[in-house]
C-alpha cells in the first residue's frame, strides 16, 4: 500500500562554525556570516521518508518555511529524491516562536494533503528546541512518535517504529496518519543522485527566477511558493502576534581566556598542582 | 482571547517524571528551584503527579519542597504515553490555572511539554539552564509586566545565552536541563496537601502502544560526582581509555567523555558530557585530550575548577581552564597518578 509522506526541513545557520566574527557587537548572531545548511536531523527525516517510499510506494513532499533563500534546501531535497517541494515564505511569518511556527506548518501540511506520515527532524540546530514536531502533531490532531531511528513495518494504517529515549529502546505502534521526529540514529542519508542533480539544478522559485531575470519556471522546475493566504493561515496566530514567547535579552558567550595557571608537564610540576588541589580541598 | 488571560495568583508547578515507581532526579532538582520561584512570587509550590499507583511518591515530593501534590491517577496512565499524559496534564492545568509549569528537559519532558503547550496555546521555552523572576518592559509599548518567569537558555549551539519571557499565553512553561539546578535537601518532616483529580480519558487518548522494550543500562551518575575525569578523541583508543579510568579510580572520580570519544566507540554514550550529553558542575573537571568545542563546554564550563591536559597549546579548552598542562596524556596521566598516590 502506498503512503504519502510530508517532510519538514529547515534551513539553519551552521552553528558549529560560529566564530568571533559571526557575533555582532550587541551580542546577536550575524546569520549572514554563517553558511546556511540543511538542518542535519532533517536530512535523516528525508532519508527515512524516501526509504519508506522505496519499500511501500507513495510520494515524498518536502516543505520548508523560511526566507526566499531557503529554496536551497528544497533543491537539495529534490536531488535526494523528493517528488514535490514547496516553500512557505511570508514577511508576516517572521519572528514566529515554536507555537506560531507549528501553527503555520500545520496549515501548510494541511494544504499539501493528503498525507499518511509527517516526518520532522528531532530538533533544529539553531534553536535546539525539539518542540515544533510535537506541536505540529498536536495541531494536526495526529499522534506523535519522537526520537525515531527506524521504521520496522507499515501494515495498512498501522506503523511500527523503533525509538530511543533516556530509558532505552522501544518498538511502538501507532495508527496513521502519524508524525515522527527522526534522530541521527536513523540510517545515514544518501548522497544526492547525479542524475537528479543535473535534472533539478535549474529548479527555482518564481522569486529566484525574477531575481536572475529568467522567465518564471514551469512544471517540474517550479519550486512552489506559498504565502500565509495560500495556506489559509489566521494571521493573528502567526509571527510576532501569534508568539507568546519573546526574547528579552541575548548575551554572547565570550570565552574568558582570562589566562590559566600553566602547569609544567614534569613530575615536580604535577606534584605542585596536586598539592594545591589537596590544600584547597578540591580533592583528597 | 482566552489564552491571553493570566492567573497571577496561580501556583508554581513542577511536572513529576515517575517511571516504575522512581522519581527522576531532575524533578526533585526542579522542586528546589520551584521553591525559590514560589517564595519570590509568594504562592504555593505544587507537584503535578500523573500515573497509576503513584500516591506513595507524594511524601518524597513534600520532603523536597512541595506544598501540594496534584494527583491524577487512572488505569490508562500506568506507563508514560504521550497522548494520555497530555490529556491528564491539560485537564489539571485547565482546572487549577498554575502561573508557571516546569518540566525536566528529558526525553519524556521534551516529548510531553510541547504537546501540552500546543493544546493550551501557551508559550514554552526548551532546555533552560536557569530560571528567575523579574520584570519585563515591552520594547515598543513600554508596557511593564511584573514578576514574569525569566527563562534562561543557551541557543545557537551554545554560542549565545538568551533570556525568554512569556507575557501572555500562560501558564509560563519551560523545560529545564538535568543537573543544572541544585538538588534540595530532603526534610522528612515536611507535610503537604494532596489534591486528587480524576482525568477524563477515553481509549483514543492512549494511542501509541509499546510492543517491545530494551531498557538502557544504568546511567552513569555524572551529575552527583564531585570530581570528573573526562577523556576525548585524544585518548586515541578504547584500550587507552584505561588511563582515564585509572586516574578516576585514584581520585574516586566518575568518568566523563566527549562526544567524539563516544562516537569513536572508546566509551558508552552514558558518559557523554555536553550539549547532547549530561550537564555537570563538579568541584573539579579534568579534561584529557578534549579540544573543548562549544558543545562540550556547554556541559561542563560551570565546573568550579577545570584542569585541561592537551598536546595542542591552542586547544580552546585552555580558554576556560583554571589549570592547563600542555603535554601528551600518555606521559602526563601516569605522572598525575604517581603524584596523587604519593600524597595519600
Ligand atoms: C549538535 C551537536 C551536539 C554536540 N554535542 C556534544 C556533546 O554533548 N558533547 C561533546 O563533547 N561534543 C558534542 N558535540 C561535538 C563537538 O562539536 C566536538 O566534535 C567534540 O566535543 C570533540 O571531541 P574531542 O574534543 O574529544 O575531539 P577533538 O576535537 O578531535 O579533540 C581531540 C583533542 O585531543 C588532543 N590530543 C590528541 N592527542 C593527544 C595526546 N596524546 N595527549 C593530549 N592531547 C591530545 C588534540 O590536540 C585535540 O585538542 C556536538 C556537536 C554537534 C554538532
Ligand atoms: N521553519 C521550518 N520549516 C520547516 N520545518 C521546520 C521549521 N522549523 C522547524 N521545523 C521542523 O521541526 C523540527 C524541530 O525544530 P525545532 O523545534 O526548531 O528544534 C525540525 O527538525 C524540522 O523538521
Amino acid at each position: 500500500m502506498p503512503y504519502d509522506i510530508v517532510v519538514l526541513a529547515k534551513q539553519v545557520p551552521d552553528t558549529k562554525r560560529v566564530t568571533g566574527d559571526a557575533m555582532k557587537e550587541d551580542g546577536t548572531v550575524n546569520r549572514a556570516a554563517l553558511p546556511a545548511i540543511f538542518n542535519p536531523e532533517d536530512l535523516y527525516a528525508l532519508e527515512l521518508a524516501i526509504e519508506v517510499k522505496e519499500r511501500f510506494g507513495g510520494s515524498v513532499t518536502c516543505l520548508t518555511m523560511g526566507p526566499v533563500s531557503a529554496a536551497e534546501v528544497l533543491r537539495e531535497a529534490l536531488y535526494r529524491g523528493a517528488d514535490r517541494v514547496a516553500l512557505i515564505t511570508d514577511r508576516r511569518a517572521a519572528a514566529s516562536d515554536t507555537l506560531a511556527t507549528s501553527y503555520i506548518l500545520s496549515c501548510a501540511v494541511t494544504h499539501a494533503a493528503p498525507y499518511d506520515i509527517v516526518c520532522c527532524g528531532r530538533q533544529a540546530i539553531d534553536g535546539d528546541t525539539a518542540q515544533v514536531g510535537p506541536q505540529l502533531a498536536q495541531k494536526l490532531s495526529i499522534p506523535q512518535v519522537t526520537y525515531v531511528s527506524d521504521v520496522e513495518e507499515i501494515a495498512g494504517s498501522l506503523i511500527r517504529v523503533r525509538r530511543h529515549t533516556d530509558y532505552g529502546m522501544q518498538v511502538v505502534e501507532a495508527p496513521l496518519p502519524a508524525l515522527l521526529t527522526v534522530t541521527d540514529k536513523a540510517p545515514e542519508p544518501r548522497y544526492p543522485a547525479m542524475k537528479r542533480v543535473m535534472k533539478y539544478k535549474k529548479a527555482m522559485s518564481p522569486a529566484e527566477a525574477e531575481a536572475r531575470g529568467l522567465p518564471s519556471p514551469m512544471g517540474d522546475m517550479l519550486i512552489e511558493t506559498w504565502d500565509l493566504d495560500t495556506i489559509g493561515a489566521d494571521i493573528e496566530r502567526c509571527g510576532m502576534a501569534g508568539s507568546p514567547t519573546k526574547v528579552k535579552r541575548i548575551q554572547s558567550i565570550v570565552l574568558t581566556g582570562s589566562g590559566y595557571h600553566e602547569v609544567q608537564p614534569t613530575q615536580e610540576g604535577i606534584e605542585g598542582l596536586v598539592h594545591e588541589l589537596i590544600e584547597d580541598h578540591t580533592i583528597g | 482571547m482566552d489564552s491571553k488571560t493570566t492567573n497571577r495568583k496561580g501556583d508554581v508547578w513542577v511536572f513529576v517524571e515517575a517511571v516504575q515507581g522512581r522519581i527522576a532526579e531532575v524533578s526533585l532538582e526542579l522542586l528546589g528551584k520551584g521553591r525559590e520561584l514560589a517564595d519570590t512570587l509568594g504562592v504555593p509550590l505544587a507537584a503535578m503527579l500523573i500515573g497509576r499507583g503513584v500516591e506513595g511518591l507524594c511524601r518524597a515530593l513534600f520532603s523536597h519542597g512541595a506544598d501540594k501534590v496534584y494527583l491524577s491517577e487512572h488505569d490508562m496512565l500506568s506507563r508514560y504515553e504521550t497522548h494520555a499524559y497530555t490529556a491528564a496534564a491539560v485537564g489539571l492545568i485547565r482546572r487549577y490555572s498554575p502561573q508557571v509549569v516546569v518540566y525536566g528537559a528529558t526525553s519524556m519532558g521534551r516529548d510531553l511539554a510541547p504537546r501540552i503547550a500546543s493544546t493550551l496555546r501557551a508559550g514554552l521555552t526548551a532546555d533552560c539552564t536557569d530560571l528567575e523572576i523579574g520584570d519585563h518592559e515591552e520594547p515598543v509599548s513600554r508596557e511593564v509586566h511584573k514578576d514574569l518567569l525569566l527563562q534562561i537558555r543557551p541557543a545557537f549551539g551554545g554560542n549565545i545565552i538568551a533570556t525568554i519571557v512569556n507575557p501572555w499565553g500562560w501558564p509560563q512553561m519551560a523545560t529545564v536541563r538535568e543537573g543544572v539546578m541544585k538538588m534540595p535537601e530532603s526534610n522528612g518532616s515536611r507535610e503537604g496537601e494532596i489534591v486528587r483529580f480524576s482525568p477524563e480519558l477515553s481509549a483514543q487518548d492512549a494511542i501509541v502502544r509499546v510492543v517491545e522494550e530494551v531498557p538502557a543500562e544504568r546511567r552513569v551518575n555524572l551529575k552527583a560526582a564531585r570530581v570528573i575525569v573526562a577523556g576525548g578523541a585524544g585518548v586515541g583508543s578504547r584500550d587507552n581509555f584505561k588511563l582515564v579510568f585509572d586516574l578516576a579510580n585514584v581520585l574516586g572520580a566518575e568518568v566523563g567523555a566527549s562526544r567524539a570519544a563516544v562516537d569513536k566507540g572508546y566509551i558508552d554514550k552514558g558518559h557523554q558530557v555536553g550539549q547532547t550529553g549530561t550537564t555537570v558542575r563538579p568541584a573539579l573537571y579534568i579534561a584529557l585530550g578534549i579540544s573543548g568545542q562549544v558543545q562540550h563546554r556547554a556541559g561542563m564550563s560551570d565546573a568550579a575548577r577545570i584542569l585541561a591536559v592537551n598536546s595542542d597549546p591552542n586547544a580552546p579548552i585552555f580558554s576556560i581552564a583554571h589549570y592547563g598542562i600542555t603535554g601528551d596524556i600518555n606521559e602526563v596521566v601516569p605522572m598525575m597518578i604517581r603524584a596523587i598516590r604519593k600524597r595519600v
